[in-house]
């Protein structure tokens, strides 16, 4: 058996391989990656990826897969490549057998009585489930700050924010606490903490793969993708949680392209690939700028046609998102009511009406940012606003589906940095909104027009030494492509450095009992 | 586009049911200002005559067989209620004259 500190930081793909060769047991595996969690995931100064372990379920569908393994035969012959791999998932998916709080105090200890469509699919491919990882209260931040539960911390350096809202889920990757996660993207929560934490995260075309079970935010917005440590891990991911879900009258009827095929094609040779000309420069930090150019320079090196597109309207994108996503948010966070689930909480004294009852309950069980981003869509939506703010941010909206048909006239696939800085420190921004929305300048266009996105590592800034993410952008039903660009950059990028980026990550153990000792 | 105020904002929190504390208000107010004016520039950027967009990819009629599929049982749907009673969600008094 390979030691177990190896064997957490294999690929999905190459533990997939391992598996079916019988050269490890998902039981080793599974245990492998519980003891990580244990070993850098509490404390003081611990991760804090996860909010709940998973413990006796995952072992229990590893040792599943162990014995179909063993006995052979047919059963054997038809499990998922991906059977006894373990996942991570992000808790603003509903599970059932364990707790789904979404981050939030108002859903502590919620049970759900259903599963997710993408948890279906993970336990239909036998998949261990690590357990539910943190994130930004109902997905609202860029930090996982907002977080009820304490921030999660970034890999690279504890005092700095893994980017959010899935900042559990990329930081759970990047610490080699599990191999593969899910997250959520509405404005950038999976590639956003995909850049800052040197992971890759896939934002799939709107309707790729079902939200059934997601708890909604902005439903117009939101979608679930992979989580991973490489290009080839996030298609094999996508290929099991996508596809059509009747289960959500929002899912393409589209059959799923072979995705991991792309992953596999390996070149990029007369491909047309778009610099955004709003996306970079000015804002953007020096050391983000540098890896970019890196970035766009392999690719002509390998064959690729690099043209320069304009997307004038994305100017207005941060603003229609700030007003479309907290509309849609507002309506669909008045179900946490106190009645049907979660927090109740009754009003200290005065009448006990259910309305006081409503208005105590959300007062407690809201986080600040929720609380603002409800205020502010209910105000979007309000008699004698609604033209000026929700119908001009859907206006906003065809202008920018509009900039990307034209882009993608001249182009096969759009390039541009993930997020315009590396990991800021924890705190930094907590206190200026305004400043925390920024960080999804670069993520939030795909979101408003459907496209599907891709984020990997590109290096790490000079100034801070700290990951750098680019930005793959497709047009709808095309996600094959950021899997076949994404695939060959990555290796490019890996020739250059002799391994992969996480390899350069400060060993995690070693900070943490050393940081003990210091006490 | 007028500016938000801590009026506003106390009407809002009423119509979202969400108490909030006169601290709460006055902060509140403060930044929802700063936010509301960083994204004015939106009403500006598109003219009469762009359609608005809903939905990025819209399907439409998407309609299920009309037979009975999945549902929860009663338990299951009163699993996670703070409160219920006879197969029932139950909730404080609805009217004011409790």
């Amino acid at each position: 058996m390979t030691d177990t500190n190896e064997l957490i930081r294999l690929s999905a793909a190459q533990l997939a391989g391992m598996l079916a060769a019988g050269e490890v047991t998902s039981v080793e595996v599974t245990q492998a990656y519980l003891d990580r969690i244990a070993a850098v995931d509490g404390g003081e100064r611990g991760v804090n990826a996860f909010l709940h372990v998973n413990t006796e379920e995952a072992l229990a569908v590893a040792a599943e897969v162990d014995a179909i393994r063993a006995a052979g035969g047919a059963a054997a012959e038809e499990l998922h490549v991906l059977a006894g791999v373990p996942i991570a998932v992000k808790d603003l998916i509903v599970t059932i057998g364990q707790p789904t709080t979404a981050g939030s105090k108002i859903l502590e200890g919620w049970h759900s009585p259903y599963d997710a469509t993408v948890v279906k699919r993970l336990r239909a491919a036998k998949m261990p489930i690590l357990g539910k990882t943190n994130l930004d209260e109902f997905a609202m931040g860029s930090s996982t700050e907002h977080s009820a539960y304490g921030p999660t911390r970034n890999p690279w350096d504890l005092d700095r924010i893994p980017g959010g809202s899935g900042g559990g889920s990329a930081a759970a990757v990047a610490a080699f606490e599990a191999p593969l996660a899910l997250g959520t993207d509405t404005g950038g929560s999976i590639r956003q903490p995909g850049a800052v934490t040197g992971t890759v995260g896939v934002k799939p075309t709107y309707g790729g793969v079902s939200r059934y079970g997601a708890i909604a935010m902005a439903s117009s917005l939101d979608q679930i993708g992979p989580v991973s440590r490489t290009v080839l891990d996030s298609a094999l991911l996508h290929q099991v949680i996508g596809g059509h879900d009747p289960f959500d009258s929002t899912s393409l009827p589209d059959p799923l392209a072979d995705l991991v095929a792309a992953a596999r094609v390996g070149n990029v040779e007369g491909m047309r690939i778009g610099i955004i000309k709003e996306l970079h420069g000015e804002g953007y930090q020096a050391g983000v700028e540098n890896r970019f150019n890196e970035s766009l320079e392999l690719l002509k090196q390998a064959g690729a046609e690099i043209v320069e597109v304009s997307c004038p309207n994305f100017q207005y994108a941060l603003g229609a998102y700030y007003l479309i996503m907290p509309s849609e948010a507002s309506s669909n966070l008045a179900k946490f009511d106190g009645v049907r689930y979660g927090l109740r909480v009754l009003p200290k004294d005065g009448p006990m009406t259910i309305e006081r009852v409503m208005g105590a309950t959300r007062a407690a069980g809201f986080g600040d940012e929720v609380k603002r981003r409800i205020i502010l869509g209910t105000y979007a939506l309000s008699a004698g606003y609604y033209d000026a703010y929700y119908g001009s941010a859907q206006k906003v909206r065809t202008l920018v589906q509009r900039d990307f048909e034209a882009a993608f006239a001249q182009a096969d696939v759009l390039i541009s940095p993930t997020a315009p800085t590396t990991a800021f420190k924890l705190g930094e921004k907590l206190n200026d909104p305004l400043a925390m929305y920024l960080n999804d300048v670069a993520t939030i266009p795909a979101n408003l027009a459907g496209v599907p996105g891709l984020t990997l590592p590109g290096g790490l800034a000079d100034e801070d030494g700290l990951p750098v993410g680019i930005q793959l952008l497709a047009p709808a039903r095309e996600d094959a492509r950021l899997y076949r660009v994404g695939a060959v950059l990555e290796s490019l990028l890996e020739a250059q450095w002799g391994g992969p980026l996480l390899d350069k990550a400060p060993a995690l153990v070693e900070t943490l009992v050393a940081a003990k000792e210091a006490k | 586009m007028a500016a938000i105020n801590r009026d506003d904002v106390a009407h809002l929190a009423q119509l979202a049911h969400i108490e909030m504390s006169a601290e709460e208000l006055d902060r509140m107010a403060g930044e929802l200002a700063v936010i509301v004016d960083s994204v004015k520039s939106v009403s500006e950027a598109a003219g009469d005559d762009v359609p608005a967009t809903s939905h990025p990819i819209p399907l439409t009629n998407v309609f299920r067989e009309d037979v009975v599929g999945h549902t929860f049982t009663a338990e299951q749907a009163l699993s996670g209620a703070p409160d219920s009673d006879e197969n029932r969600f139950k909730v404080p008094a609805i009217l004011d004259e409790a």
